[in-house]
């Protein structure tokens, strides 16, 4: 009995590789859909990837500065340094004196002289500050929270700069990031449907090419998985082709936008290093795209079989 | 062998095609259903391969009560039954011998077991040296004995011809009737349905005469009776 179900097995994963040879003009149809498909699933994954990069690259410069009053003390800045330090959301505080705080201001300037010579390091108006970087830069109330308390506000010479237009700016990056990924999501899963139908209704022409053969298969006998089976095969088989395009096409789009246009950056994607991502995780990739390719093969044409077969008579 | 109690079938509200048929079969037997057009005789096929099922009675073919078959036995219920149809049903991009060896495959024979069966029940049918013909390049006649071939490789119980010499001139149809005889002298059980009067009569078999839905008669070593 084992031997019986090897043989038909066999028999099934044969039939559907004679199958997808004998429809290939079918099968061309088919693959090109889906190659499309896992093409532009694979952009998109790329894509979200290289943007999450971008995001996270601007986002750690996104921190909050507390300006100090010339009054406050050494001990009173330490303790202060020590309280917000133990704030849940905060990462690190650096303390930026106001001769380093000249300096900055001397090197971000140095092509403004009229700007360098209002100040000068006698009467230096740039106050310290406290330089407080978050741990996820969605969530900066809380740490605004607690340095608008009163006797906090107290030491401050001017307004956070988590506040106002930059408090706007930073807001809209973040919210911005999350209708990125989630405009990702959802078109990726309306081209998987696509997809599917598609695949389905190529599995339905062949079914009704096939359809004597079928009937001569159920009156002799023919078990439902030696009938289904190398439908299911032939559109793995779909899946698993369709990859491999899928991957070149990709492949060759990164290579060719990553040479020719020599600017690393096209506003917040970053070919260099989507390019980068993708040849260094090339073989994760085509497992990954095979994978999904052979999912949505199987998926849609098991759905198809099970719909225009009619294999209970 | 083959035993229908009291079965009747109807497609829709307004008639039956059959109405309270019995019917029992020995084993090795060799009957010939006969009858006009639309008299039920295919319906009886069709609920023996299960094509159909009965709207009420009793079908019990080989020890297997058609009452307690479940769909997923069907495929094996139809591995134990050898049909043959008027028209051939044989797969035309596939050679006499793919044909023959395709119900193998589909019972999951081994590749070993086929290459030693097939050439055998071909000779049997008389088509040995046709092996590597298609169906279109062979006679009304030799396109019937493959189909015979493929529903008796498989060494069924029972052999149910419908109408096989529908399409064919005498002399060939004179051809298939003798393969079936043939087959029924090796222990299998024949059940023929045919017009051919002359057939009938030349036969000396059971006749089982079938109207409008109803048995009309059932004699040993009958004739055929025309309307």
């Amino acid at each position: 009995m084992k031997n019986h179900k090897l043989v038909t097995l066999k028999r099934i994963v044969k039939n559907g590789f004679v199958n997808f040879g004998r429809n290939i003009w079918l099968a061309i149809a088919a693959i090109a859909m889906m190659g499309i498909t896992l093409t532009i699933l694979l952009f998109a994954f790329v894509a979200n990837v290289t943007f999450n990069h971008t995001i996270s690259d601007i986002t750690s410069h996104i921190d909050v500065s507390v300006y100090l009053k010339d009054s406050v003390s050494d001990a009173q800045r330490d303790n202060l340094i020590k309280q917000i330090g133990a704030l849940d959301n905060v990462e690190s505080v650096t303390y930026v004196s106001k001769i380093e705080a000249l300096k900055q201001y001397e090197q971000q300037n140095a092509n403004n002289p009229d700007l360098l010579a209002a100040i000068s390091e006698t009467d230096n108006p740039l106050p310290s500050s406290l330089v407080i970087r978050p741990k996820d830069p969605n969530d900066l109330q809380s740490i605004k929270d607690f340095l608008d308390k009163p006797q906090v506000q107290a030491l401050q010479s001017d307004p956070t700069s988590y506040s106002g237009d930059r408090k706007k700016a930073i807001d809209n990056i973040t919210r911005a990031t999350h209708f990125f990924q989630e405009a990702g999501v959802v078109g990726i899963i309306a081209f998987i449907i696509i997809s599917m139908l598609i695949i389905f209704n190529t599995i339905r022409m062949a079914i009704f090419n096939r359809r004597d053969e079928l009937v001569i298969m159920r009156l002799l006998g023919a078990s439902t998985a030696y009938i289904r089976g190398p439908f299911i095969v032939e559109t793995m088989l779909y899946g698993a082709v369709a990859a491999v395009i899928s991957l070149v096409v990709c492949a060759s789009l990164f290579k060719v936008a990553a040479s020719t246009l020599q600017a690393s950056s096209l506003g917040l994607l970053d070919i260099g290093y989507a390019n980068h991502f993708f040849t260094s995780h090339l073989l994760e990739i085509l497992t990954l795209q095979i994978l999904i390719g052979i999912l949505i093969g199987a998926a849609s044409s098991s759905v198809a079989t099970r719909r225009y077969l009619k294999l209970n008579r | 062998m083959i035993l229908l109690d009291r079965v009747s079938k109807s497609y829709n509200r307004r008639g039956a095609a059959l109405e309270r048929v019995s019917l029992h079969v020995e084993p090795k037997e060799f009957v010939i259903i006969v009858g006009p057009s639309g008299s039920g005789k295919t319906t009886i096929f069709k609920l023996l391969t299960r094509e159909e099922k009965p709207t009420s009675g009793k079908i019990i073919v080989g020890g297997m009560d058609y009452e307690h078959l479940k769909d997923k036995d069907v495929p094996l219920l139809r591995r134990k039954i050898g049909v043959v149809f008027q028209d051939f049903k044989l797969l035309n991009n596939k050679t006499v011998y793919e044909n023959v060896a395709f119900a193998l495959e589909i019972a999951g024979i081994s590749n070993n077991e086929i290459k030693h069966t097939v050439p055998k029940v071909l000779d049997l049918v008389g088509l040995k040296g046709k092996e590597n013909s298609y169906p279109l390049e062979l006679s009304g006649g030799e396109r019937q004995r493959v189909a015979i071939a493929r529903a008796v490789v498989r060494q069924p119980k029972i052999l149910i011809a419908d109408e096989p010499t529908g399409n064919l001139d005498p002399k060939h149809a004179w051809d298939v009737i003798k393969v079936l005889e043939k087959v029924n002298q090796y222990g299998t059980t024949v059940l023929l349905t045919t017009h051919n009067q002359e057939i009938v009569n030349a036969l000396k078999r059971r006749v089982v005469t079938i109207q409008d839905g109803h048995i009309v008669s059932d004699r040993a070593q009958g004739k055929y009776k025309s309307a």
